[in-house]
C-alpha cells in the first residue's frame, strides 16, 4: 500500500493527538462510570426530562448530519449528476460513521442497550414511530456499511467481492433514500405525540416533513463543509481529480443548498398560519423561533446564493457551516429548548458535563476513524488499479 | 378481528400487517423490475 | 381534531400524491372503538380529600416501593409540588383554592387512559391496556428508551436512573395483581373519606353526574378524565376549577395513537413510492445518457464519414490530375519523338536529295 510509505516517520504527540488522546481517556472514565453506577450518575436526567443531550444532539443531530451519504449518493448514481462522483465516497464514509457513532450513542443512553434488538427479535411495538425509526436506522446502518465497502474492498485487493458490491450500487442507493426519508421524517414525528409538552410553534402537523428537509439541507451543507476541511487538512491524500472537483462539488451543492432552504423557509411559515401561531411569535419563544426562521434559514439561503452567483466559494463554506450550526439549533429546539416548556424553571433540563463529555468522546472517535480510514483507504482519491463506478 | 376494541390493538393489529407487507413489496420491486427489463438489448 | 388527516395530507402533499391517497386515511379515523366495556377505574373527589396521604402509605405497602425520606404522617411533604417518581407511583398535593378558601388536595398517578400514549409509544410493546381497566407494564421486554415518559400527557412514567444494569419504568398499575385477586386497589382500601372510589368506569361516570346534578353550585361542570385524550379510567371531580387543581384542561380530546396515524400511514405509501419514482427518475436519465451517446457515436461517425469521402474525392481528384498530367506529359514526350522522327526522317531525304540534285 503507496500511502502508508508516505506516513513514516509517524509523529504521534501533535496537538490534534494529544487532545483526542485526553478526551478518550475522560470518555472511558465516564463509560464506566455510567454502566456501573447507572444514568443517574452520569446524566441530569430526570422523571420530567427522560431525554437529553445523548438523544437531542447524538441521536438527532447526528443522523441529520450524516445525510450527506443519501443526497450524495442519490445526486449521482439516480439523478445522473456524474460531476459530483468525487464528493460519493466520503459522504458515504461520513454518513456510515455518523450512524455508527448514533447506535454507540444509543448504548449510552437506554437502560439496557443489549435488548435494542428486542424491538425485532422479542416484541414489535408496530405502533410506535420509534420501531419505525429503529428499523430504519438499523438497516441503513448495513445500507451504508456495504455502499462504503468497495472502498475498503480496493484497500484490501478483494477485487471479485468488490465487483459484486459495485453492481449493487443502484439498489443500496434506492433503498438508502427510502429508508432516509423515513427515519429522517420519523424523527421529527416522534414528537407528534406530545402535543403538550412542545411549544406550538416548534409543535407541527409538518415536522416529520421539516425533519427531513432539514435532513436534505444538513447532508447538502454537510459535504460542503467537510469538503473544505478535507481540502485543508488531508489535501495531501487527494488526486488531481478530487482537487479539481472541489470547487464543482462546492458551487452545485451551495445552489441545491439554497434553493432547497427556501422551499423549507417558506413551509416553515406555512406552518405558523396552519396553526395560527402568530401571536406567539411576540413572545420569548417567538424571538427565538424568528432568531432560527431569519438567522438559520433566511441568512443561509441568501449567503448561499450570493456565494453562488459571485462563485466565492469561501463564502459558500462559511454559510455551509452556518446552517450545519441551525441544524444543531433547530434539533435542540425541538427536543430541549422548546420541550417542556410548560414546566418551570427549576423542573427544566440543563445536561450534565458528564453527558458533554460523552457527547465530545463520541465525535472525537468519528474524527479519528475518520482520519484513520481517509489515510489510508481510496476515499479522497481514486484507487489507480479500479475504475470509478 | 372480534377482539379489538380499542384503536391500540386495531393500529397495533394493522401496522403488523403492512410491516410484513413492506418486507414483502421490498422483495417484490427488484425481482419484478428485473422481469421488466430482462429482454432489454443493452 | 382532524390532526391526523392534516398530517397525512401534508405528508402526500410532500410526496406529490395528495389525491390519490387522502381517502386511506379518513377511513382510518372513522373507524370508532368503544374500549372494555366493563372496565374498572376510580373516582376522586377532589372535595373530599383531606391531604391525609394515606393512600401514600398504602401504596408504597402493597407494592413494596423503597422507604420513603420523610414518614406519611409528615404533611410538611405537601408544601412543596411533587410528581410521581420510580419510589411512589402516587402523590399528594396540596393547591390553593384562592379566594380565601381553604386549600383542596390532589392525588396524582397514572391515570389509566382508555388508549394509553404510552402503548402508543413503546417499540416493543411493553404496556398493555387490560380489559380491566389498568394499563401494565412488561420489564421483561424493556430496552429503557424512556419515549414512554416523552409520551405520557399526564407526566406520569418515572424511571430507576440509579439503576446501572436492570433500570425499569415505574407507575401506578391500578393494583391490577389485586384486582384480580378480587381485592380494592391499595390507595382507594385506605382512604378514610371516600375521596376515592372505584368501580365501573361507566358506573362511575353515572355517580360523577350524579353528585354535579345534586350539587350544581358546588361542583365544576366537569368530569375530568370522561373525555380527556380520548377517555382515562381515573376520573375527577372538582370544586375548584381543573387547571387551578394543576391538571391540564389543555389536552384535548384526541386519543394519543391519532397523534401518530398519519405519519405512521406514510410509511407504507413512501415505500411503495419512493422505489417506483427514483427508479423512474434513474431510468429517464440512464436513457436521455443513452441517447445521448448514441447520438454523439452517430454524429462521429457522421464526421468521420465525411472526412473520409471528402479525402476520396480529393485522392481521386488528385489521382485524376496526376493521370492528366502523366497522359499529358507521355503525350508530349511522344510528339516531341515524333516530330523529332519526322525532322529527322526530313532532313535525310533532304540529304539524299542534294547529291542527286548535285549528280543531275
Amino acid at each position: 500500500m503507496p500511502q502508508e510509505a508516505n506516513q513514516a516517520p509517524a509523529k504521534y504527540f501533535t496537538p490534534f493527538n494529544i487532545v483526542a488522546g485526553i478526551i478518550v481517556v475522560v470518555g472511558i472514565i465516564i463509560t464506566v462510570l455510567r454502566f456501573t453506577r447507572g444514568l443517574g450518575t452520569v446524566t441530569h436526567l430526570s422523571d420530567n426530562n427522560p431525554w437529553g443531550i445523548w438523544i437531542g444532539f447524538d441521536l438527532l443531530v447526528g443522523v441529520a448530519l450524516a445525510a450527506g451519504g443519501y443526497v450524495t449518493s442519490a445526486a449521482v448514481y439516480i439523478f445522473g449528476l456524474k460531476r459530483f462522483h468525487a464528493a460519493v465516497r466520503p459522504a458515504i464514509l461520513t454518513g456510515f460513521l455518523g450512524y455508527a457513532l448514533v447506535v454507540l450513542a444509543l448504548h449510552y443512553d437506554v437502560g439496557r442497550p443489549w435488548r435494542l434488538p428486542y424491538p425485532f427479535l422479542v416484541s414489535r411495538g408496530t405502533t410506535s414511530l420509534l420501531f419505525e425509526v429503529a428499523a430504519c436506522v438499523a438497516l441503513y446502518l448495513t445500507v451504508l456499511f456495504i455502499e462504503f465497502s468497495p472502498a475498503a474492498l480496493e484497500w484490501l485487493g478483494a477485487n471479485r467481492a468488490r465487483r459484486l458490491v459495485v453492481k449493487l450500487t443502484l439498489v443500496l442507493t434506492i433503498f438508502g433514500v427510502m429508508l432516509s426519508t423515513l427515519h429522517q421524517s420519523s424523527l421529527g414525528a416522534l414528537f407528534l405525540i406530545a402535543p403538550s409538552k412542545l411549544h406550538p410553534l416548534w409543535y407541527s402537523s409538518y415536522i416529520p416533513i421539516y425533519f427531513f428537509i432539514t435532513s436534505i439541507i444538513a447532508g447538502l451543507s454537510m459535504v460542503i463543509f467537510e469538503s473544505s476541511l478535507s481540502h485543508r487538512y488531508l489535501a495531501h491524500k487527494m488526486d488531481a481529480g478530487h482537487l479539481a472537483a472541489k470547487k464543482d462539488v462546492t458551487l452545485g451543492f451551495g445552489k441545491a443548498a439554497a434553493w432547497v432552504l427556501a422551499g423549507y423557509f417558506f413551509i416553515k411559515v406555512i406552518g405558523i398560519a396552519v396553526d395560527n401561531n402568530w401571536h406567539y411569535l411576540a413572545t420569548g419563544y417567538g424571538a427565538w423561533y424568528l432568531v432560527e426562521l431569519l438567522g438559520f434559514i433566511a441568512l443561509p439561503a441568501f449567503t448561499y446564493a450570493i456565494g453562488v452567483r459571485e462563485g466565492n466559494t469561501t463564502l459558500i463554506q462559511w454559510t455551509s457551516a452556518w446552517t450545519v450550526l441551525g441544524i444543531v439549533v433547530n434539533r435542540f429546539n425541538v427536543s430541549l429548548v422548546a420541550f417542556n416548556w410548560h414546566l418551570p424553571a427549576e423542573a427544566r433540563y440543563f445536561p450534565h458535563w458528564m453527558e458533554i463529555g460523552i457527547s465530545v468522546f463520541i465525535v472525537t472517535i468519528g474524527l479519528l476513524v475518520f482520519r484513520f480510514i481517509a489515510t489510508r483507504m481510496p476515499i479522497l482519491h481514486a484507487h489507480p488499479d479500479y475504475e470509478a463506478h | 378481528m372480534d377482539n379489538i376494541v380499542t384503536l391500540h390493538q386495531f393500529m397495533l393489529n394493522t401496522k403488523n400487517v403492512i410491516y410484513i407487507l413492506i418486507v414483502m413489496g421490498l422483495v417484490a420491486f427488484p425481482a419484478f423490475w428485473y422481469f421488466l427489463n430482462e429482454r432489454d438489448k443493452d | 381534531m382532524s390532526i391526523s388527516r392534516r398530517q397525512f395530507l401534508g405528508w402526500m402533499g410532500a410526496a406529490g400524491m395528495t389525491g390519490a391517497t387522502a381517502a386511506t386515511a379518513r377511513a382510518a379515523t372513522q373507524r370508532q372503538f368503544s374500549g372494555y366495556k366493563d372496565s374498572k377505574g376510580v373516582l376522586h373527589d377532589i372535595t373530599r380529600c383531606i391531604g391525609c396521604r394515606r393512600c401514600e402509605a398504602a401504596c408504597n405497602r402493597v407494592n413494596d416501593l423503597p422507604g420513603p425520606d420523610q414518614p406519611f404522617d409528615d404533611l410538611t411533604v405537601l408544601d412543596r409540588k411533587r410528581r410521581t417518581t420510580s419510589g411512589a407511583y402516587t402523590v399528594v398535593n396540596r393547591q390553593d383554592a384562592g379566594d380565601d378558601r381553604s386549600p383542596r388536595f390532589i392525588k396524582d398517578q397514572c391515570n389509566h387512559c382508555l388508549e394509553p400514549a404510552c402503548a402508543s409509544a413503546c417499540f416493543v410493546n411493553a404496556f398493555t391496556k387490560t380489559p380491566e381497566g389498568a394499563v401494565v407494564y412488561n420489564a421483561d421486554v424493556c430496552v429503557g428508551c424512556r419515549y414512554c415518559m416523552i409520551a405520557c400527557p399526564f407526566e406520569i412514567p418515572a424511571y430507576e436512573y440509579h439503576k446501572a444494569l436492570d433500570p425499569r419504568v415505574m407507575k401506578c398499575t391500578l393494583c391490577h395483581p389485586r384486582l384480580l385477586a378480587g381485592k380494592l386497589p391499595g390507595c382507594v382500601a385506605a382512604c378514610p373519606t371516600e375521596a376515592l372510589v372505584f368501580g365501573r368506569r361507566e358506573e362511575l361516570l353515572a355517580v360523577a353526574r350524579e353528585r354535579v346534578r345534586a350539587f350544581p353550585d358546588r361542583y365544576v361542570n366537569h368530569i375530568y378524565g370522561e373525555h380527556e385524550m380520548g377517555g382515562t379510567n381515573w376520573l375527577y371531580l372538582s370544586d375548584t376549577p381543573f387547571a387551578q387543581m394543576g391538571l391540564r384542561e389543555d389536552l384535548g380530546t384526541t386519543p394519543a395513537p391519532k397523534l401518530t396515524s398519519g405519519a405512521l400511514g406514510a410509511v407504507p405509501i413512501v415505500v411503495g413510492l419512493w422505489p417506483v419514482l427514483l427508479t423512474g427518475v434513474y431510468a429517464i436519465n440512464r436513457r436521455k445518457e443513452k441517447i445521448a451517446a448514441e447520438e454523439q457515436a452517430m454524429a462521429v461517425e457522421r464526421a468521420l464519414g465525411q472526412a473520409n469521402s471528402e479525402a476520396e474525392a480529393k485522392m481521386a481528384d488528385a489521382m485524376k490530375k496526376a493521370d492528366e498530367e502523366k497522359s499529358a506529359a507521355v503525350e508530349r514526350e511522344v510528339k516531341n519523338a515524333l516530330s523529332a522522327a519526322a525532322k529527322a526522317a526530313e532532313n535525310e531525304k533532304k540529304e539524299n536529295a542534294a547529291p542527286s540534285e548535285k549528280e543531275a
